[in-house]
Formats: C-alpha cells, sequence, structure tokens
C-alpha cells in the first residue's frame, strides 16, 4: 500500500482554481438571495481559516461572517485563569496544560508570566504526556489543566482512564470543558440579564466539524428544526470553507433550512460513540458555565463525575482557589460582538486599551477572535 | 512593558523588540547601535563587529549541535554585513555536572565550523555555575570580521526591487520542535544551520549589488521582511506560494498551527537587488541550494508591511510573530 503523505490530506483543499470556482459560484447564488446573510462560523479553527485565506475578500457584500465563540481559551473566565494560577503557584506542583492556554491573562498575569516566577508550567500536544511527566516527577503533584470543546474532551478522559487502570497516583484535573450546541442556543435563543440575543443577527451556520468527529452532526439537528437555522458542518481547509459557505447560500436561496454535511470525509450523523461513551462515563454536565464575554450558559461546561472526586483539582485544592467571578471590563462589548449586533470598531476600548498584547475582552485573547482578527488584519478587510 | 521578563521577550518578535528598546536601547544609545543590523560596522566601514549568545535543548539535534550553532550564528551575522569573519572570542556558562566527553564534542564541532569560515577563536573564557543555575551549557561567541563588501543595509530596498531566500524556510525552528520533550514527533528533518559566509562569498565574487541582506534567525523570515519594510518604509509583496518549504516542515507547522515563515533559521538568508540582478542572483544561489527562490517584490502600497498575495487573489499582512511560538489546541 503507497503510504499516505499529509500533504495528501491538505494539497486539494488548498487549490486556488477551486477556491475562485467557489467563490464564483457564491457570488451567483447570492444574487438571489432577499436579503444579506450573516453566517456564524462557531469555531476558532475556522476564524482562523477564513482569515488566513482571506476568504471574505472572495465574497459577494451580501454574505457575511460573523466571528463565534469557539476558541476554547478565549472563553475562559478569569477567575478559572486565576485557578490555572494559583494551581502553578502551588508548592510542588507541576501545572500541564494545551498550547496557547499559557498566554491567556488572568487578574495576576498569565502561566507564562507564573512561569517567569518559578512555576513549573508545561505545554503538551498529547494529555498522555503527562503519564511521563508523572513519572518523572514521583515526587510533585502534576496537574492537568484540561480545556476544549467536545474535541479535547475524549482526550482528557483516556487520560483519566489511564491515570486509574495504570494506579498513578500523582496526576489530578483541572476540568474546563466546555460544549458548542448550549452555547450556540445562548446566541440566538436567549433572555437574561447577562445576555439578550433578541436582536441577534444570526442566520445561518457554519458548524464546527472536528467537534462533530466526536458528537456526530446530531448535535445540531435542533437548530434547523427547532431555531430555523440552516447548519452546515465544515471542514477547515479554504476549499471546505467556501464549499460549506456555497451549500448555506444554496439553502436560502432555495428556501431551505436543514442540517448538511460538508465534510463528509471524517463527519457522520453519530460521530465517535467510543469517544462519547469515554466522555460520559468521566464527566456530567454542569449547571452553569461562565463564558467569557457572555456570561453564565446553562450546561454548557463539564466536570468530573462525583466519583472521580480524588481526582478533581477543583475539590483536592479549594481552599487555595479563588471563587469570586470576575466580571468582564464594562465597555467591553464582546457579547454584541459575538451575536453579531456589533462590529469590532464599534467598542471604545478596541485598539486603545485593548490590543492583543494587553487583551480585554474574549475577542482580543487569542488570534481566532473576531477583534484580534480585525486589529490584525484591519484595512485588508 | 510587563514587570517581569518571560520567554515571549526571547522570541525574536514584537516583545523582544519591545525589551531591547525600552530598556538596553535607551541606555546605552550610540548612532552605532541605533543602525541595529546584524553586526556593528566599525572603524570607518573596515571592520565588523558582533556578538551572539547559544542555548539550545537539546544541545544535540539532526544536522548540528550548540558549538556548530554558536559558530555559524556570530559568523553569519559578520556574513550578513559582508563582513570575512576573522577572529573570535569564546565564553562557555557551564553547570555542574556536565559530560567532559559533551564538552569535547561540542568544541570539535566549533572547530570544524571555524575553518569553514577561515576565523580563529584568539580569547575565550570558563565558567562553572551549580547544577540548576543554567541549563547544561550556554556559549557566548564575539566576531570581527573584515568588510569585504560595505554599504549593505536593511533601510535601502526601494520600489520595484526583488527579495530572494537562500534555500526552504524553516527547518532547523521544526527540527527542534520535534526534537523538543513533549512533543514526540519523529521526523527525519535536519537542521539548515551552516556557515553562509562561503554563500556570500559567491555573490560578491559573481558582482551581484547586494542591497539588503540578513539572516532569518530567530522570528524568521517574517522578521526579516518586517524589519526591512519598516527599516526602508517600503511594502514588501509576498507571493506566498512561491515560499520554499520542505514537506516535513510543513506537515509540522499544519499539525501545531505555525507558519513556516515564523520558525527560526540557521542556515537561511533573506536577500534584496535590483530587478535587474534577480535572475543571476537566483542563479548563484541555486548553486548552493536548489530550493532558493524569488519570493517577493518591493511596492508601495502599504508603507512598513508585508502583504502576502495568495494565488486565488487574496491578500493579509504578514506581522511579526508575537509571543512564545506555542501549538494550537484544535
Amino acid at each position: 500500500m503507497k503510504e499516505l503523505e499529509l500533504k495528501n490530506l491538505y494539497d486539494d483543499f488548498r487549490d486556488g482554481e477551486t477556491i475562485k470556482a467557489y467563490a464564483e459560484i457564491i457570488s451567483e447564488d447570492a444574487k438571489k438571495l432577499k436579503k444579506p446573510i450573516n453566517i456564524m462560523e462557531v469555531c476558532g479553527g475556522h476564524t482562523h481559516t477564513i482569515m488566513k485565506f482571506g476568504l471574505p475578500q472572495l465574497l459577494p457584500k451580501n454574505v457575511n461572517f460573523i466571528h463565534g465563540p469557539g476558541c476554547p481559551v478565549c472563553i475562559m473566565p478569569k477567575e478559572r485563569i486565576d485557578h490555572a494560577y494559583v494551581l502553578s503557584m502551588q508548592p510542588n506542583v507541576i501545572l500541564v496544560t494545551l498550547g496557547d492556554m499559557i498566554k491567556v491573562p488572568g487578574s495576576n498575569g498569565s502561566l507564562q508570566d507564573a512561569r517567569a516566577k518559578g512555576a513549573d508550567v508545561r505545554f503538551v500536544y498529547s494529555p498522555m504526556e503527562c503519564i511521563k511527566i508523572a513519572a518523572e516527577n514521583t515526587d510533585k503533584k502534576v496537574i492537568f489543566f484540561a480545556i476544549g470543546f467536545e474535541t479535547t474532551t475524549p482526550m482528557t478522559a483516556v487520560l483519566i482512564e489511564q491515570v486509574i487502570k495504570q494506579k498513578i497516583p500523582n496526576i489530578v484535573f483541572h476540568i474546563n470543558h466546555v460544549t458548542v450546541p448550549e452555547v450556540m442556543v445562548e446566541l440566538i435563543d436567549s433572555r437574561d440579564v447577562h445576555v439578550d440575543s433578541y436582536n441577534n443577527e444570526i442566520d445561518a451556520f457554519l458548524g464546527p466539524s472536528h467537534v462533530s468527529v466526536i458528537s456526530g452532526s446530531k448535535i445540531y439537528d435542533k437548530f434547523p428544526k427547532d431555531y430555523g437555522r440552516p447548519v452546515v458542518v465544515t471542514g477547515f481547509e479554504p476549499v471546505d470553507a467556501m464549499q460549506g459557505i456555497s451549500m448555506i447560500v444554496k439553502q436560502f436561496v432555495e428556501d431551505r433550512c436543514e442540517l448538511e454535511i460538508q465534510y463528509k470525509r471524517v463527519v457522520n450523523h453519530e460521530g465517535n460513540l467510543k469517544a462519547q461513551g469515554l466522555i460520559n462515563q468521566y464527566f456530567e454536565k454542569m449547571s452553569l458555565f461562565r463564558w467569557r464575554g457572555l456570561g453564565n450558559v446553562p450546561d454548557s461546561g463539564l466536570k468530573l463525575r462525583d466519583k472521580y472526586a480524588a481526582y478533581d483539582a477543583e475539590i483536592l485544592y479549594k481552599d487555595v482557589l479563588p471563587i469570586a467571578e470576575i466580571e468582564d471590563h464594562k465597555l467591553c462589548i464582546c457579547g454584541d460582538i459575538l451575536r453579531g449586533m456589533a462590529k469590532p470598531q464599534e467598542c471604545t476600548i478596541f485598539g486603545t486599551a485593548c490590543k492583543p498584547t494587553t487583551p480585554i475582552g474574549s475577542c482580543m485573547v487569542s488570534s481566532e477572535g473576531a477583534c484580534a482578527a480585525y486589529y490584525k488584519y484591519g484595512n485588508l478587510l | 512593558m510587563t514587570k517581569t521578563v518571560t520567554l515571549a521577550h526571547g522570541n525574536g518578535g514584537e516583545e523582544n523588540n519591545e525589551l531591547i528598546k525600552k530598556i538596553f536601547y535607551k541606555h546605552f544609545e550610540n548612532d552605532i547601535l541605533a543602525k541595529s543590523e546584524d553586526a556593528a560596522v566599525i572603524e570607518d566601514g573596515k571592520l565588523a563587529f558582533t556578538t551572539d549568545s547559544f542555548t539550545v535543548s537539546p544541545l544535540f539535534f539532526p544536522g548540528g549541535d550548540i558549538g556548530k550553532l554558536s559558530v555559524c550564528g556570530t559568523c553569519n551575522d559578520l556574513a550578513m554585513m559582508g563582513a570575512k569573519p576573522k577572529y573570535m572570542t569564546c565564553s562557555v556558562i557551564i553547570e555542574e555536572g556536565f559530560s567532559t566527553r559533551d564538552l569535547e564534542k561540542i568544541v570539535k564541532s566549533m572547530k570544524t565550523e571555524l575553518e569553514i569560515n577561515g576565523a580563529i577563536v584568539v580569547s575565550g573564557d570558563t565558567k562553572v555555575v551549580p547544577k540548576g543555575a543554567v541549563d547544561k551549557i550556554f556559549i557566548n561567541t564575539t566576531g570581527i570580521g573584515t568588510i569585504e563588501y560595505p554599504g549593505i543595509t536593511a533601510s535601502g530596498l526601494k520600489e520595484g526591487m526583488s527579495v530572494l531566500v537562500s534555500r526552504d524556510v524553516g527547518a532547523h525552528g521544526a527540527t527542534i520542535f520535534a526534537a523538543r520533550e513533549g512533543i514526540e514527533l519523529e521526523s527525519t528533518l535536519q537542521t539548515d544551520c551552516v556557515s553562509l559566509y562561503p554563500q556570500v562569498k559567491a555573490l560578491i565574487d559573481a558582482d551581484i549589488a547586494i542591497i539588503a541582506l540578513r539572516d532569518a534567525t530567530r522570528g524568521g523570515v517574517s522578521a526579516v521582511l518586517n524589519e526591512w519594510a519598516k527599516s526602508s518604509d517600503v511594502c514588501i509583496e509576498v507571493n506566498e506560494e512561491s515560499i520554499p518549504v520542505q514537506e516535513e516542515v510543513r506537515g509540522i507547522c499544519e499539525m501545531l498551527g505555525f507558519e513556516a515563515v515564523d520558525l527560526a533559521n540557521e542556515g537561511t538568508y533573506v536577500l534584496c537587488v535590483r530587478k535587474v540582478d534577480e535572475v543571476k542572483a537566483l542563479e548563484i544561489l541555486q548553486k548552493t541550494n536548489k530550493t532558493s527562490a524569488l519570493i517577493a517584490t518591493v511596492s508601495e502600497q502599504y508603507k512598513g508591511k508585508v502583504v502576502l498575495n495568495s494565488t486565488w487573489g487574496t491578500k493579509r499582512f504578514l506581522d511579526l510573530p508575537t509571543g512564545e511560538l506555542l501549538p494550537r489546541i484544535c
């Protein structure tokens, strides 16, 4: 069998001619739109693709993007970042997390700052690395600060499974996993003091595809059915994104409202049942998880089930962890930006007090946020 | 400026510049330093003078080691000013418990590299510090070279000029990342670490009029292009597809969410020449590296900025890399 090369996985999906062809199809179809449409790409990965490949420059004026809240580090409220910071500063602790997380500032600074002050903070590409770190540092406690959507949750679950199976005594968990559908509902259908989505401008969703590799497309069934919003589960390469956008535009032109899968090469309706089983075994829903920029979102966070409390750093270290919630900056309008009700430039602190090097709101925190993208690409958008 | 120094301040990008400007330049201010070239030009343009410190983990990596790196780095900075490396100092800080065998291995590879450059070490210093005070070994080298081709400057770019890279980009950064703890990637990648003086000499001997020349170390090709765009107050328009990147480097970038142009190199340089010299310059570069390429032209579209043009007609700014390079999460 011929070996599959990595480039085969992306080369054709970045083909300039194909991208241009889709741009033409979209432009033609968009002429038939009755009103402009706003498509929310929920996932930060999509935002990254859209910005990196300059896709808005190829789209007609009546097809717009709203950049969603799907970047796991951006949505982390300050008090939870403070948890990470405090944990890393405990004696004999190695705090392990995934890449980007170490850059995000909490109220005392970021994990990078903690590391500069002597904390042992490490980032890993795969959570399973924790096992090696724990074996090399038996006199220390390894705390895995778990973040991410459905995509990364199974990796944490597998690590927990192995920690229990191998009876590893020095790995515990601080869980910050969140789920996508609940926050999508919040963006279009919330009526509470924190988030009033009554005037949201979201017409359709580009569904995060790697989330659906795990959870299947079934998690989006209710959006066309109950909320009148089409969803197209779409891959991350530019050709994928353009095809996904084209499928959404066609639905509007043909007056359909459906759940479709563009990313058929890996996504089906049911998803990875084994991974779902693992998640279910170790995690349960938290009644509320506070999102930076959006406030409390019901049922959107996961926590360890009670029977695994012995592995839960939030319980084990509860005496040192700050509990007070830290409100978002008064002038920050990330919540409105995330619902398409405002653009970054309309924020009074955008580009002045709030910059990528000193982010105040969630949308400026990572390069995948809307404000960061506008700041960086500004006059080219 | 933050209260404490973080690793992001050593990335060769924005934070690094801030640290240098706000603390070092502020107090050391003088005309020579202010030019912020790869090496200082002193003694009425006769000599180039530079220094560099080296710390790398792991110490030995595919295609090189910290010794080779410490000679290449300093000699390359001299070569980038059109100078022939002549004399060097070598100063090492060693952690207690370090293997003398490894030390000798490092010094031997320094010697090999010195010979390639035709330079000699004429002074040195050793310090041994308690365990934990440094990570195994840090090396500082300082070099002096005689300038053979004067006038190379980051502020000499003008509209219509051409920009080339001497080989495919990002190999060193990708190699080090793959070899790093916590990533666990297997690859056959090798660092590009090499002494560049022979390549610069070939350009000079062929009568290429060199406008600007810089090795794309920390911060990668992005950092060089951004510095040039700012120093010369021009726009550098890069044809994205023409940037040469090895398949394996691209693969690692895809997996970890990096851009090859942001990754460090240790033997790759960027060259700016007049349009008329473009073909001849590429010919010379190709003699050493088949992957060398013409990647950009200088314009006035967005002054002080680097623009990447895609094959499907979109454009975006190529910024200085910011922060520590960290893998993307999903």
